[in-house]
This record gives structure tokens, sequence and C-alpha cells, in this order.
């Protein structure tokens, strides 16, 4: 089974703290997983111009293509303006449309303020179900005040953690098994 | 339609086309030479002249898993190998190729292979071709307008003038050696979606259409948008023939023949365009109103007759050899094709 996680922010460090702490996690609890972390601070990605994703060079094809061939995804997102930053929507303008067919997609947020809890209801889940994602219905919200210089401070937020990394994968194993039973069914 | 060099009398038109990818059988894992896989395309075009087949067209890719990025030079090695089938190209990428050039090259194999030769100039879904070549791929549009607009001019007069921004003037250009026949047939490729096919109506220059899956009705639109643009700019439809392109395979039961087609396409579209085709999609292509042509000889002859109704095309041309397929497969569709599937499509759409 292989994870992506992304870290959907060039700049702070809340949302790639609350995803390295998820990484971990998965980790230690599946570690037969094949499992990715790309904080999108660490790459050069372009703007999407429209062209198929796997005809970008460099860092653009890289991030894209391991998206491509995950079989679940977290995405981690702060909230910027009252939406996700331009950067994680970009990768998803790099996609193909129908991109996230057949994969599990579950969220970890960061906010400044409790405000901001229904933005990824409100925007992030829409574009994940246009993109045909499978997605977990929970997701962690992390606020300003549950961490201490980029560390968590807050255990429920611990717990919050392993619980959305255990659902994320009891339902990509789930949506495995019953795809793979479907297609079974065809004969072909 | 005799400037296209379409009979209606004699039926519509069946073809085969390829990519020219060269991608492996992922039943064997194993990718065959490119050496081989270019010499299979010359082989099953010679197969399909013996046949009776009407045309044969190869495609123009530069990405990786394709092997006829010279698709000209392709076409002219069976220009040589072949009597009497129409060749063409599935597409020429005119946008990223200079029309002077195409045309020469067009115009020579169309006198090699006595004017059996017409060109199908595309944009290209996929963009490597932008890079390799030297384009900006924010000028895709512009480019293969003005491209494909040249070419048509240089087809028409032997002498050229000509301004545009994307290749430098003309000036009294002679455009040599003319076609066999005077003037090659030119089509515009066109994608799913009708505004492409709205532009070939409004310039009035013939369509073919790309029609991986999905309902008849559907592409049926983009048809009736084309005849309606040809209409509003002028001209009359009954003069212009409209392809279609699509999936094909035969095999003793639809069952069997999606058995027999379904990783090759699926693993193909995984390889060369990052996207496999899901199986619930590809299952749907057994129903009769949808336009992918994988089913028993019977079954595909009545889905032809049903899209030939809906459309009113004059040709239909078959991609049967995508993803690796092995050569046994395409020689065993060629002679079901010759002996149960073209004999019925052109005793029933025959116009009288």
């Amino acid at each position: 089974m292989k994870i992506v996680g992304i870290s959907g922010s060039i700049v702070g460090s809340k949302t790639k703290t609350a995803m390295s702490q998820t990484i971990q996690t998965l980790q230690e609890r599946y570690p037969d997983a094949d499992v990715t972390l790309i904080d999108l601070a660490e790459y050069e990605i372009q703007f999407s111009d429209g062209r198929n994703y796997l005809d970008y060079p460099g860092d653009t094809k890289y991030v894209t293509e391991t998206m491509m061939e995950a079989d679940a995804l977290i995405i981690g997102t702060p909230i910027f303006q009252a939406s996700i930053p331009g950067t994680l929507k970009n990768l998803f303008d790099l996609l193909p449309v129908d991109a996230f067919r057949d994969k599990v997609v579950s969220m970890v947020v960061t906010a400044g303020s409790a405000k901001h809890y229904l933005i990824a209801e409100q925007q992030l889940k829409p574009i994940l179900g246009y993109m045909k994602a499978q997605v977990l219905q929970n997701y962690v919200f992390i606020e300003e005040q549950d961490f201490y210089r980029k560390e968590i401070v807050n255990d429920d937020v611990f717990f919050r953690i392993e619980r959305l990394v255990e659902e994320t994968m009891v339902l990509a194993e789930t949506y495995q098994h019953m795809r793979q039973a479907e297609d079974e069914k065809y004969g072909f | 339609m005799e400037q296209y060099r379409i009979n209606p009398k004699q039926g519509m038109e069946f073809g085969i086309y390829t990519l020219g990818d060269h991608l492996a059988n992922p039943e064997t894992g194993e990718r065959i030479p490119a050496s081989q896989r270019l010499e299979e395309i010359v082989e099953l075009a010679k197969l399909a002249d013996e046949a009776g087949i009407d045309f044969f067209s190869v495609g123009e890719s530069h990405q990786d898993y394709f092997t006829t990025q010279a698709h000209s030079v392709v076409l002219s090695a069976i220009a040589q190998a072949t009597e009497k089938i129409k060749i063409a190209s599935s597409s020429t990428i005119i946008s990223t190729l200079d029309p002077v050039r195409v045309y020469e090259d067009f115009a020579t194999v169309d006198l090699i292979s006595k004017g059996r030769t017409e060109v199908i100039a595309g944009r290209a879904s996929r963009v490597g071709n932008f890079d390799l070549l030297g384009y900006n791929l924010h000028d895709y549009e512009e480019l293969y307008e003005e491209k494909f607009d040249l070419l048509l001019q240089i087809n028409q007069n032997e002498v050229v003038n000509w301004n545009g921004q994307y290749r430098p003037a003309l000036r009294n250009a002679r455009v040599l050696p003319r076609p066999y026949h005077g003037s090659l047939p030119i089509w515009r490729a066109v994608g799913g979606h009708p505004s492409s096919a709205v532009k070939a109506g409004y310039s009035g220059v013939p369509i073919f259409l790309a029609t991986l899956g999905g309902p008849v009705s559907i592409f049926q639109r983009t048809v009736d948008a084309y005849r309606e643009a040809l209409v509003e700019a002028g001209y009359d439809p009954a003069e212009f023939p409209v392809a279609t392109a699509g999936f094909f395979h035969l095999a003793e039961t639809t069952q069997q023949a999606q058995k027999e087609m379904y990783s090759y396409i699926n693993e193909g579209m995984k390889k060369t365009n990052g996207r496999g085709f899901p199986k619930s999609n590809f299952a749907q292509g057994a129903d009769r109103r949808n336009v992918m042509n994988i089913g028993s000889p019977q079954e595909i002859i009545e889905k032809m007759l049903y899209q030939h109704e809906m459309f009113g095309h004059q040709r239909y041309i078959a991609q049967m050899d995508f993803g690796g397929v092995p050569f046994s497969q395409l020689r065993r569709n060629i002679e079901q094709i010759a002996t149960e599937v073209l004999p019925a499509i052109k005793k029933y759409t025959a116009e009288k």
C-alpha cells in the first residue's frame, strides 16, 4: 500500500509539524506501508498550464507522479485568507480531473483560528470529491494554541492524528478489497 | 466528396490506424525492438491492403513509448509496400512542424503511392513536441490555427504569398513537388469537445473525430455542431466527409474480446496518458450505444451500422494495436474484418 503525505504550504511550520507527526504515527503503526512525505517547501513546482502531468519537467513531474501512484493520500493544509493555500490548489490544478479515482484521501488542517473549522468541509472536500477521491469524512483540525515552538503540545491532537491514520488505512484497505472483488466480477 | 476521394456509392470506408506506440506486452512484460515494431506496422499496412481495407494511417507522438515520430518516413515505406490502400497521418502535429516541409514530405509520399496519400493535422494531446522542437506551449492554439491555415493554402496554390507570426513570410514561394492529383485531402483532427469541430466547419475542412469511449449520442453532438458550422460559413455539408476513430477488436464473444483487449488498453494508457481505463467504463463499451468497437463480429457490425445511422460518416478507422498487442492478434483481426465485417458494412452503407 502506497501512502503519500502532502504538506501543502511553502511557508510556516504548523502544517509541516502536523504532517511529520502524522507520517511518523503511520510508520510506527503500519511498518509495511510504503510511505512518502512531500513538503512543498522543499520543491520548485510550476503553475499548471493545462498540459498532461507527465509532460512537466523536474520537481513538478516528481510530485505529481508520486501523488498519482499513491493508493491513499493524507493532505495537510493551513488556512490562508479563509481558504486553502494557492500552492495546494496548484497541485490539484496540475493533475487530471479524475486523478483521485480509486484513491482514499484524508485531511489534516492547521489554522490560526477556530473560525476556520469549516473551510476544509466547504472548500477542500468539494475539490477532492470532484477529482473522484474516496474522502475520509473526519479530519483533524489543529489550532494555533495546540502548538508551541514547532511542536504539538495538546495530547488530544496526538489521539486525533492516531485515529485519522487508523481510519485512513482501514478505508484504504477496505476500498482496495472492494475494488478487487468488483473488478473480478467483470471477468476481463 | 470527390475532392476528398470519397465515393458514397461504395459504402462507408473502413480503415486502420496506429499511433505508433511502442509498449511492452503487459501479458509477457516484453517489449519488441523498435525496428521490429516499425516492420510490423508496415506489414500490418500490407495485410490491410491485401484484405481490401480502404485506409491505413500512422500517428506522430514525441514521447516515451512511441516510435513513429518521423511518421512521414514510415508512410513512405508503407507507400512503397502497398498497392491500393489510402494512406495518411493520424495525426501530423502541424503546430510544431513547418507546413512547407510537411507538404513537401506528403506530396512526395503521394507521388510514391500514386495519389493515395492524405494529411490529418492535429494539435497533440501530449505536448513533449513543444520543448523538443523549440516551440512555446502558450502558443498551442494559435500555432495550430496559423500553420494549419498555411498548409491549406499551400495545398490550394502552387505559388504562395503568406505572412504570419510563427514562420518567416513566403514570397512567390513554389512548394514542390505537387501531389499526384494536384492536391491532397487535408483533414482536421478533432477531440471530444465540439469547439474544435466548429472551427473545422467554419474553415470548410473535413474532420477526423477521435472517440475512445462513451455514448455515440454525445459524439453525435460534435458531428452536428460541425455540420451546423459548415452551413453557417456557407458550405454544403454534403460535400464534406466525416471520419471517426476508436478502439477495435474482434473475438468470438464480446466477453472474450474485452478480456483479450483490456490489459493492453489499460496498461498502455497508464504509460502514455498517466491514467488507466477504469474497468467499469470499459465494461460499458459492450453496450450498443457505446462507441467502442470491441466485441464479436456480429455485434460490431451492428454497432458500426448504428454509429453510421447516427453520424452519417463516410469513414471509420480502427485502432487495434495499442499497448503492445502481439502481431498474431492483429493478423487475426484483419482476416475477420475482411471476411465478415467489411462485406456487411459495405453492403448496408452503400448509397444507391
